[in-house]
């Protein structure tokens, strides 16, 4: 039963070679800003995307507002009305969620739940950072260049993408969005690099692959993905450039646009979406498997007990991981691709159905005679939960071909994709920072703002979201302004609309009680301690909280278990680190 | 107790808007009532799958919530657990996807008799082409757009003489004959979308695309576009009429052919080049 846990001797190999000497920062600029310490530069891709996002949060009350009350505000026309939506779903899939996920708690994790004292390359990591920033900035700069920025959908399809009747298509709109993306793809690729080598290469001693916490197979795992999905965007990126900016032709068809006949002839529309979303469906799962991995240690940490079926959970992760490679076309099964990929794509997107319900059911099984702590990192655990297996089932709608006919291009759509890759995500980052807050300034989040962020946040997005798809039922389609009068409708669907924007503008503000939280807890929180949660991965064995530049004091440790021993029989307390070689001999936590 | 009573709520909350609420699919007016029997199919399965996983997820909150000096179970894994749960869900998967799948074949069948019918989308609006007597369109090419030939409808295929050109108008269908919608554009992506009839498809500059449906209800249905084409996407709407064979010919009769625009326009365009 626990050759889960192999804890034999052998699994500790001596060290084969010695340590390098870490880089040592000689001044303020170099530790604080032009850093090479991973934990400084979580904290800088962390607070950037925050950033960022909360742009996208204002964003979206737009945008509510005009779906809620339209013809309300006049200065949303169409044509902002486009520009927030394809500016809000960006920012929100590529500069927050997959920054966040990866940038921000790849970067803080990785060295210290392996035992590094830093990623592998410190210097390109730190680039890595810089070109990120600048990609924001550029995408930034959009909103006060000529025409605004790209109107054209987060898809960014051609021909309409560089065309006239779409805002900021021939204007600087869909320049900077390219040169933005262009830029924030040779940023992750450096900085992915350094997360996948240091997984591999970095472990401490002991630290086997089958010992890892899940939070880092989900991140590396995604990690790997995005460096194999990212080159594909990357194409679609520099070719639309050209055809914008040279003239080229190679996603542009003959065409006449207003009357005019234009120069272009022999290009596939069709071709950009199938790279697209060969970046675009891994993309989901790049933003879902670090959100799986980190789910996992926050239910089993504040559970107090150990994940359930480690080893199919790190099994699911890599097929998923494998499989959404080969699924990405079902995003296109009413583009006009030969119909008989219909069979082939249905087929692959409900099998990896299989394996994302085998992690369901772990995660709720790990709950299952558990010891369950109601933290408000277990909260958002749980909530993750709701809302993920609710945007997971609708999924099966749609990746059902013939389903998903009627319900393509609907609302129905949207509250999927909100709930699945939105929701659900953003609960664990949630849950994650209340987790690790503690680790990373040595305080505590106040509960009592927290609980109000969390009941706010969980119950308001459910009533976003799910009656959300049924305003897509009804057949209303994604991306109008407004719906207005129209026969089909069997009810109108003002009210809902109307409900919906004033809960998302609650949810909205709800938000300012967290950041509130953040720095008001910085000076006031209470002490945390090494390890508050009483936890077991290496993270919080730390000899000092926050931990520094270098991580482990003068020895790394050394790893003698896996992540999950929580409740052992007989163990004196119901937890042991993974650096504890308990019942070998009584270990000396680190103080 | 309170996380507990309020998952319980999300599931009963849920289950009740379902039933309750007034917001559901619009009356079907085509052939593809299958589609809308596999959506309900797929309704139960994860309504249930959803209700059962969430329910059991709140009665676990509550049995284990922490008390003073419980312990966890310690369990890492149990094979037998995991094998019949993923069986289980393999099966509820494929009850899903094999209707899926055959209805699926039958959408991308086109019968033998049904009739051409050509949707051409453009910025912002929707044009239609029907086969003349001959019962052919004749070729087309976005390169021979024009004012006078909005459609780039070949001036020299013989085919296309006789093709009844609609331009910004209502398209009419007779009741209970099977279509093939051919779908082209002239500019950007469209998506020819009737609520009623279920299905939809994109329509690409530089190709044809298509879907065939057979209309089962007379009446007047709304066109929308379904897919991003600029600021006036929200707008691109149009009127489908399906009507009795009677009706249809005589809305038929009414319309112009190719060659019939095509003269007068070129006289007109010949009138205003003069000064």
């Amino acid at each position: 039963m626990v050759d889960a846990t192999p804890r034999a001797e052998r699994d500790i190999p001596p060290a084969e070679v010695p340590e390098l000497e870490l880089y040592h920062p000689k001044s303020w600029w170099t530790t604080y800003v032009f850093s090479q310490d991973a934990k400084v530069i979580a904290i800088q891709y962390s607070g950037t995307a925050v950033a960022i996002g909360l742009v996208a949060l204002v964003l979206s009350w737009l945008m509510r507002l005009q779906l809620g009350f339209p013809g309300t505000f006049d200065f949303i026309t169409p044509e902002a009305y486009y520009q927030f939506i394809t500016m809000h779903g960006m920012i929100m899939v590529i500069y927050l969620l997959t920054a966040l996920f990866l940038g921000g708690f790849g970067n803080y994790l990785i060295p210290l739940m392996v035992g590094a004292r830093d990623m592998v390359f410190p210097y390109v990591n730190m680039l890595s950072f810089w070109i990120y920033l600048l990609a924001v900035l550029v995408l930034a700069a959009s909103f006060f260049a000529p025409g605004g920025p790209t109107g054209a959908g987060w898809t960014l399809y051609p021909p309409q993408a560089i065309l006239g009747g779409t805002p900021g298509g021939q204007d600087w709109g869909i320049i900077l969005m390219l040169v933005s993306l262009i830029l924030f793809i040779i940023g992750f690729t450096m900085g992915g690099l350094n997360y996948a080598v240091t997984v591999i290469q970095g472990r401490t001693r002991g630290m086997t692959l089958m010992r890892m916490p899940l939070t880092v197979w989900g991140i590396f795992t995604a990690t790997v993905m995005a460096l194999l999905a990212f080159p594909a965007l990357f194409v679609a990126c520099v070719m639309m450039l050209f055809d914008r900016v040279l003239g080229t032709s190679f996603f542009m068809p003959a065409l006449v646009e207003m009357g005019e006949q234009l120069s272009y002839g022999g290009g596939s529309p069709i071709l950009f979406q199938h790279l697209f979303w060969f970046f675009g469906h891994p993309e989901v799962y790049i933003v879902a498997l670090p959100a799986f991995g980190i789910v996992s240690d926050l239910i089993s940490t504040h559970a107090r007990k150990n994940i359930f079926g480690y080893r199919m959970m790190v099994w699911a992760i890599v097929i998923i991981g494998a499989l959404s490679f080969i699924v990405w076309a079902h995003h296109m099964y009413v583009s006009g691709m030969h119909p008989w990929f219909g069979f082939f794509f249905a087929t692959t997107t409900l099998i990896i159905a299989v394996p994302t319900a085998i992690k369901v059911y772990n995660w709720v099984l790990t709950l299952w005679r558990g010891d369950i702590h109601l933290t408000v990192p277990m909260l958002f655990a749980l909530a993750f939960i709701v809302t993920f297996v609710n945007g997971g089932l609708t999924g099966l709608f749609l990746g059902n071909v013939v389903v998903d006919v009627p319900l393509s291009d609907t609302m129905f759509v949207v509250a999927h994709f909100h709930m699945v890759m939105g929701v659900a995500p953003i609960m664990v980052i949630f849950g994650a920072i209340y987790h690790w807050y503690p680790k990373i300034t040595g305080r505590m989040l106040e509960d009592w703002m927290g609980q109000f962020h969390f009941w706010v946040t969980f119950v308001g997005s459910y009533a976003i979201f799910f009656p959300m798809h049924y305003v897509g039922l009804v057949g209303v389609p994604r991306r109008y302004p407004e719906i207005g009068e129209a026969a089909f409708m069997t009810a109108p669907v003002d009210n809902l609309n109307a409900f919906i924007s004033v809960a998302a503008l609650i949810v909205g503000f709800a938000q300012m009680v967290f950041l509130f939280n953040l720095v008001w807890s910085l000076r006031f929180g209470k002490e945390a301690g090494p390890n508050p949660w009483r936890a077991t991965s290496l993270e919080w064995q730390t000899p000092t909280t926050p931990p520094p530049h270098g991580n482990w004091g003068d020895e790394r440790p050394v790893v003698y278990r896996w992540a999950y021993d929580y409740s052992v029989p007989g163990a004196p307390e119901d937890f042991i680190p993974q650096n504890d070689p308990w019942p070998e001999k009584v270990a000396a936590r680190p103080a | 107790m309170a996380v507990a009573l309020i998952l319980v709520l999300v599931v009963l909350g849920s289950i009740l808007f379902h039933i309750l609420s007034p917001w559901w699919w619009t009356p079907i007016a085509s052939n593809w009532g299958y589609i809308d029997d596999t959506l309900i199919i797929t309704f139960w399965i994860t309504g249930a799958v959803f209700s059962a996983v969430i329910l059991f997820m709140a009665y676990c909150v509550y049995r284990f919530r922490h008390k003073e000096g419980a312990k966890a179970a310690y369990q890492p894994e149990s094979k037998r657990l995991e094998w019949w749960l993923t069986i289980v869900t393999a099966v509820g998967v494929a009850a899903m996807l094999a209707p899926g799948l055959y209805v699926w074949s039958q959408f991308v069948t086109v019968p033998d008799d049904a009739t051409e019918v050509e949707v051409v989308g453009q910025q912002w609006q929707w044009n239609y082409r029907l086969p003349g007597e001959d019962g052919k369109l004749g070729k087309s090419d976005n390169r021979l757009v024009t004012f006078e030939n909005p459609l780039g409808i070949d001036p020299e295929d013989p085919a296309g003489q006789d093709d009844i050109v609609i331009e910004a108008g209502d398209l009419h269908l007779p009741i209970d004959k099977p279509v093939k919608m051919l779908l082209r554009s002239i500019d950007v992506l469209h998506d020819f979308y009737v609520p009623e009839f279920r299905a939809k498809m994109d329509m690409v500059p530089g190709m044809v695309t298509y879907f065939w449906f057979t209309p089962t209800r007379t009446g007047t249905f709304e066109v929308l576009c379904a897919e991003l084409c600029g600021t006036g996407h929200g707008y691109m709407r149009g009127i489908v009429a399906v009507e009795t064979e009677e009706d249809y010919l005589a809305w038929l009769e009414g319309q112009s052919t190719f060659a019939e625009l095509s003269a007068p326009q070129k006289l007109g365009a010949a009138e205003e080049a003069e000064p």
